[in-house]
C-alpha cells in the first residue's frame, strides 16, 4: 500500500512555508478547518481575515488587498467559490489582479455530502476567465509545490483541492514540479492518458491493467489546465496517436474539454473523454463515486482501448 | 479647506463636462454623475490624499466609485485634479480612449478598482482597508455607493464584515438619489429607513444634503475624523441636479440629450456656446 495524503493537506502546507513572506494574507468563508487554512490562522491571526460565510465579500477582499500589494490566498470548498463567480470573472480577473482562490473538495470524489457539495463544473468554468491559471493537483507534494509557486505568479488563480486522500507521487521529487508543465509518470507509446486530480492514480492502476493486455500506455499528470501544456500534448499525439483524458468533473469544458480544444486547432488524434457524463452526483463513499460515474481505472482503461481502436 | 464658492463653481465646471460626455458619446449615465458630482468636488478638493502626479503612490487614499457607470462625474473630477487632461473626456466611451464605459483601474490614471458590476466596490474596498492597517499606514479608505446599489446582497456581506473587523479607515459615502435605472427606488425595491440598517450593523452614521457645499465639506470631515470603526455619510441628492429637465426624472438615468436638450443644459450650467 503507498503512502496516502490529501491534496487539501498540501495547499494548508505551502501557507504556512509562505507565511515567511510578510504579505502573505490568508482569507476564511467558515472552512478553515477544512480547507486546511487554519494551520496558517494559528500561527499568523493578524494576517488571517475572516470573512464569514460570504464568499463574494471575500474574493473581493482579496481584490482590495492584491491592488494594495499584498498576496491573497482565499479557500472555501470547490462549489462554494462558484457563488461568487461574478466577482472573480469582474473583481478579479479582469483588472488582473492576484487572489489566489482554492476551492477545496470539489468533485464526485467528495462522497457523501451528496450533490450540492459535489463541484463538477469549476474548473470549467474558471478555465473560460482571462488572465486565470488553473489547476488541479494530483497529491499532497504537488499541491503544495505549486501552491507555493502560485505566490510569484503575479496572476489569479483557482486551484482545486479534494478532502480525500491519494496515494502520494511526488515525494523526493518536488523539482520535477512546475506550473504550466505537465509529467510524465509512465512512458509508453499505444495510447496516452492524460490525467488530472485524483484521476491521476485511477490513470496508473488503468495502465497497468492495460499493460497485462499488452497495451503499453503514457500517463501524464496535468495539474495546469490553464495554461494547457500544448507542446506536451502535441508529443504524446506523436508518440501515441491516441489520447485519453480523465477527471472527476464534467466532460464539457474541463480537462477534456481543454485538449480539445487544442487538438482541434493543432494537430489531431482520436480522443476519449473519461468524466462526469453531464450529470449530478449523490451521495456515496469516494470510491463508490467513482465507480457510479464510471470513470475508475476499467473505464479509463476500456476508454483507451476505444482510442487506439480508431487510430486511423 | 477651499472656499466653497471655489467648490460650487468647480462642481458647476464638472457638470458641464459631465454633459458634454454624455453629449458627445450619445451614451452613458447622466443623472448619477450629476447627482454625486458635488460630493466628488468636496471629496477631491478637501479630504482625498493623492497625487495627480503620482496616481500611484503606494500610501494615497483611495477612492472606489462603486457604482461605476456614473463615470463622467469621476473623469470630470479627474480632469479638474489633473490626472487626466480635458482633452482625453473625450474619450468617453470612444474604442481606446482612457475614459471607458465605467470606471476601469487598467485604463485610466487615478482610478483603483475596475467598477461596473454593482455591489463589489465595498468588499474591495474592506481589502484595501485591511491592507492598510497592515502596512501601518493612516491612509483612508473612500468607497462611494448607488442607493439602487445597495439593493445587492453582497454590499451587506461587506458592511457585516467591515465593522466586524473595526475597519475605521473604511468610508462610504452614499448618493441617495432615490432613482435607478429603470424607476424610482421606491417602485424597485422599498428600503425604507436606510439610516437605520447601517447603524444597526454597527456604523457611524451621518446624513446631509449632498448639493449643499457647506455640508457636503462638513460631511467629508466627519468621515476623515470618523476613526472607531467604518462610517457612512448618507447624502441625499437629486438625480440630474443641475439640468432642469435632468432633475429627479429616471429617464436620465442613462440616456443622452438630444441638440435641443444639449443647448437647454448648457444655458442653464451658464455655458452659452458663442
Amino acid at each position: 500500500m503507498s503512502k496516502m495524503g490529501a491534496t487539501r493537506d498540501g495547499y494548508g502546507e505551502a501557507l504556512l512555508e509562505l507565511a515567511s513572506n510578510p504579505k502573505v494574507v490568508v482569507l476564511e468563508a467558515d472552512l478553515g478547518k477544512s480547507t486546511k487554512s487554519l494551520h496558517f490562522r494559528k500561527a499568523h491571526p493578524e494576517r488571517t481575515v475572516s470573512c464569514g460565510i460570504g464568499e463574494q465579500n471575500m474574493l473581493l477582499v482579496g481584490a482590495g488587498l492584491a491592488a494594495s500589494g499584498y498576496i491573497p490566498f482565499a479557500s472555501t470548498f470547490a462549489i462554494f467559490t462558484e457563488r461568487a463567480f461574478e466577482q472573480m470573472r469582474n473583481g478579479v480577473a479582469r483588472p488582473n489582479l492576484a487572489v489566489h482562490v482554492c476551492g477545496s473538495h470539489g468533485g464526485t470524489h467528495t462522497g457523501t455530502d451528496g450533490s450540492s457539495a459535489q463541484s463538477i463544473e469549476d474548473l470549467a468554468i474558471y478555465r473560460t476567465l482571462p488572465n486565470v491559471i488553473v489547476m488541479h493537483p494530483s497529491d499532497v507534494v504537488s499541491t503544495k509545490q505549486l501552491t507555493m509557486q502560485l505566490a510569484a505568479t503575479g496572476s489569479p488563480s483557482y486551484t482545486r483541492t479534494a478532502r480525500n486522500k491519494t496515494p502520494v507521487l511526488y515525494e523526493g521529487r518536488e523539482d520535477e514540479i512546475k506550473i504550466g508543465k505537465g509529467i510524465v509518470l509512465k512512458e509508453g507509446s499505444d495510447v496516452a492518458i492524460i490525467a488530472c486530480g485524483v484521476m491521476v492514480s485511477q490513470s496508473l492502476m488503468a495502465a497497468e491493467a492495460l499493460a497485462a493486455d499488452g497495451i503499453n500506455a503514457t500517463v501524464v499528470d496535468m495539474h495546469t489546465l490553464k495554461p494547457l501544456d500544448g507542446e506536451l500534448v502535441d508529443r504524446l499525439v506523436s508518440s501515441c496517436g491516441a489520447i485519453v483524458t480523465a477527471e472527476d468533473h464534467n466532460v464539457i469544458g474541463g480537462l477534456g474539454g481543454a485538449v480539445a480544444e487544442h487538438l482541434t486547432a493543432n494537430t489531431f488524434a482520436p480522443l476519449e473523454r473519461v468524466g462526469v457524463q453531464d450529470r449530478f452526483g449523490e451521495s456515496g463513499q469516494a470510491d463508490e463515486m467513482l465507480e457510479v460515474m464510471q470513470i475508475s481505472a476499467p473505464y479509463i482503461a476500456a476508454a483507451a482501448k476505444k482510442a487506439m481502436a480508431r487510430k486511423g | 479647506m477651499a472656499d466653497t464658492d471655489e467648490l460650487k463653481e468647480l462642481a458647476r465646471k464638472c457638470r458641464v463636462h459631465i454633459v458634454n460626455m454624455v453629449y458627445r458619446a450619445q451614451a452613458g449615465h447622466p443623472g448619477g454623475s450629476l447627482s454625486e458630482i458635488d460630493l466628488l468636488v468636496g471629496l477631491y478638493k478637501t479630504t482625498l490624499r493623492v497625487r495627480p502626479d503620482d496616481p500611484d503612490w503606494d500610501d494615497r487614499d483611495r477612492f472606489i466609485l462603486s457604482k461605476g457607470h456614473a463615470s463622467p462625474g469621476m473623469y470630470a473630477i479627474l480632469a479638474e485634479m489633473g490626472f487626466i487632461s480635458e482633452k482625453d473626456l473625450e474619450s468617453y466611451r470612444v474604442l481606446g480612449g482612457v475614459c471607458q464605459g465605467h470606471v476601469d483601474m487598467k485604463w485610466c490614471p487615478g482610478v483603483d478598482f475596475s467598477a461596473g458590476s454593482l455591489g463589489m466596490g465595498l468588499s474591495f474596498g474592506m481589502g484595501s482597508a485591511i491592507a492598510g492597517r497592515l502596512a501601518g499606514s493612516e491612509r483612508q479608505i473612500y468607497v462611494m455607493l448607488g442607493d439602487g446599489e445597495i439593493q445587492e446582497g453582497s454590499v451587506w456581506e461587506a458592511a457585516m464584515a467591515a465593522t466586524h473587523h473595526e475597519l475605521g479607515n473604511l468610508n462610504v459615502i452614499l448618493d441617495r438619489n432615490r432613482i435607478q435605472n429603470d424607476d424610482f427606488c421606491e417602485t424597485q425595491m422599498r428600503m425604507f429607513d436606510i439610516p437605520a440598517k447601517w447603524k444597526a450593523f454597527g456604523w457611524n452614521v451621518k446624513e446631509i444634503d449632498g448639493h449643499n457645499m457647506d455640508e457636503v465639506v462638513e460631511g467629508m470631515n466627519f468621515l476623515s475624523s470618523t476613526n472607531d470603526g467604518p462610517s457612512i455619510l448618507i447624502a441625499h441628492t437629486v438625480k440630474g441636479h443641475g439640468v432642469s429637465f435632468m432633475a429627479d426624472n429616471p429617464a436620465f438615468h442613462g440616456a443622452a440629450p438630444n441638440d435641443e436638450q444639449y443647448a437647454q443644459a448648457m444655458a442653464e450650467l451658464g455655458e452659452v456656446k458663442a
